[in-house]
């Protein structure tokens, strides 16, 4: 380690303050560049400042885990560039672009930890840009970080653990959740019990939702099929089918979500290299087991690689930052030795509950075979499924980024956040290739919108 | 102050709803909202949307609430643009979710 080593961490949730921590503790003081106004990540975002509600009632069981990370990078902030509202929307080899209140810069680093987390799996279905529609973590958002629900009679769908959660928040705030929609079946969540029980308290506190929700009168469908969000000007209700044919309920909220998606385009522009990764159906950025990427000296740490769940990006932002100050030539403390090791030792049982998760909140294959031609996959320019279909097959295209520059999916402002994982589904689908054929959207800077503003030149004579 | 000329928001208020009040405009009319609200909740407490697409018009009431779906651009009367969700509410601002509410 020289005096030369300049760290930055983008992201400061579980797995960027982590790594902070763990970089401060031998020796380094690096940059933390956060998106968000104040430290937390999404998991554990932080309402503003004159809201009162305790920790208790914000996180729940995960309460002790909030307040360690928000109480560490409070700890850290005389011993880290901590830079809070700033966006990283491009980056090149030691050079981050940067946007903070509106104006840009450059931030410098030889090494960098990215800890960028993610966002909802989106599956479209008919209706879903009707207001009122929002994406799970969205309205998970609204409560925590507002202190609102999405509206007066909620219904949850989609599957994975989050359906659960914010529906055991959301009826214990005080909301109405008409109904929770899974389209995984009972079945899965029984075969996948014994890969859970890995991590016997996530799995305990599952099923403590779940009883919860039961007792309280919240009702459960599994093993749904969504077929159409109800209303024109505002959400009115929602059509599902299972074994007793379509059903509906009337609500004016829906939050949708299939699980997570990584937000990889950082390490994308990076120029690091991708796998497909079976279990989660997607690409991913290359990292080894402590959290190299395939570029040296770039380091992937939490969700944002890959979903592993809050917990994991803790243990990954440490492990990261431990083998960056390894690689650098730094001399680990006897202590951070034996914690890597345990370190290591609780990332590959994460990685084997990952595989129970999967297996009990499985993603919906057959989603793009349902999905009706007027549907629209892109929000942002209204691209239909049927588009899609007829531009492939007009075409002959069979891979996303030259359907992309015909049709422009994951053209518009999300740049494909929210239609990806659709649009891909829709084109493996329709051209019968694997989900992994049809490959994946490439990152481009800026990676979210930046203000475009010309300013004047100095007229001559006047100096500037 | 109600807003009567106006069906409900989609946004319910479940907590923190005694924070200090803050006034702005909202398609032309003066309206409030609570400091610390985002410009989505500010407007979405009042209102069913933020903006209507460029493409079929429909109306638009953001979606993921955390910077990723760029569904909840909205203007202000003075032809800025700001997303709603990661933009919070300051006193005086004045924001415009019809594109023909100030002709």
């Amino acid at each position: 380690m020289t005096a030369l080593t300049k760290v930055v961490i983008v992201g400061a949730g579980p797995a960027g303050v982590r790594a902070a921590q763990m970089l401060v503790r031998n020796g380094l003081r690096p940059t933390v560049l956060d998106e968000a106004s104040r430290w937390g990540g999404q998991i554990y975002r932080q309402p503003p400042l004159n809201f009162e509600r305790s920790k208790k009632t914000l996180y729940g069981f995960d309460a002790a885990r909030a307040e360690s990370i928000h109480s560490t990078m409070n700890g850290l902030l005389a011993h880290v560039d901590y830079q809070p509202d700033t966006l990283v929307w491009n980056a090149e080899g030691g050079q981050l672009d940067v946007l903070r209140q509106g104006q840009t810069a450059t931030v410098p680093y030889t090494h960098l930890i990215l800890a960028t987390g993610a966002t909802d799996r989106v599956l479209p279905l008919p209706g879903w840009t009707v207001p009122g529609v929002f994406s799970l973590g969205g309205s998970q958002v609204a409560l925590k970080f507002q202190g609102c629900a999405i509206g007066q009679r909620v219904v949850l769908m989609g599957t994975g653990p989050l359906l659960y959660l914010i529906a055991y928040q959301y009826a214990k705030a005080g909301a109405v959740v008409a109904a929770m929609l899974d389209t995984a079946k009972l079945t899965d969540q029984i075969v996948a019990l014994p890969a859970m029980l890995q991590q016997p308290t996530v799995l305990a506190k599952g099923l403590y939702y779940v009883g919860w929700l039961h007792s309280h009168g919240v009702p459960l469908h599994s093993g749904v099929q969504p077929v159409r969000v109800l209303g024109e000007s505002r959400v009115s209700g929602v059509v599902w089918r299972d074994g007793q044919g379509e059903q509906t309920v009337a609500c004016d909220a829906i939050g949708i979500g299939y699980g997570l998606r990584s937000e990889t385009q950082l390490a994308d522009i990076l120029g690091c290299r991708f796998y497909f990764d079976d279990l989660q159906r997607c690409w991913l950025p290359e990292r080894d087991d402590v959290g190299r990427a395939s570029v040296s000296g770039l380091y992937l740490a939490g969700d944002g690689a890959g979903i592993l769940g809050a917990d994991a990006a803790e243990w990954a932002g440490e492990r990261a930052a431990l083998a960056l100050v390894a690689d650098t030539g730094g001399r680990l403390a006897p202590k951070d030795s034996a914690r890597a090791l345990m370190l290591d030792a609780k990332l590959a049982q994460s990685r084997r509950f990952r595989i129970g998760l999967e297996r009990a909140f499985p993603f919906p294959v057959h989603w793009a075979a349902q999905a009706p031609d007027d549907l629209v996959i892109c929000r942002c320019e209204e691209i239909t499924a049927g588009d899609l279909r007829r531009t492939a097959q007009a075409t002959g295209t069979v891979e996303m980024n030259r359907l992309k520059a015909l049709s422009r999916v994951g053209m518009g402002r999300c740049q494909g956040r929210i239609c990806g994982v659709a649009a891909a589904e829709i084109l493996a689908h329709c051209t019968g290739q694997t989900i992994q054929a049809v490959g994946r959207l490439r990152g481009q800077a800026p990676v979210k919108p930046i203000p475009f503003t010309v300013s004047e030149p100095p007229a001559l004579g006047e100096s500037p | 102050m109600s807003d009567p000329l106006h069906e409900p928001g989609l946004l319910v208020r479940l907590s923190e709803a005694g924070r200090e009040r803050i006034n702005f405009r909202l398609d032309g009319q003066p309206i409030d909202a609570l400091l610390g609200d985002t410009v989505l909740t500010a407007i979405l407490t009042h209102r069913a949307t933020l903006r209507q697409t460029e493409f079929s018009g429909e109306s638009r009431a953001g979606f993921c609430l955390m910077g990723a779906c760029q569904d909840c651009w909205v203007s202000t009367e003075s032809g800025a643009r700001l997303r709603a969700c990661s933009t919070f509410l300051e006193p005086g601002m004045s924001l415009v979710t019809q594109r023909d509410s100030l002709s």
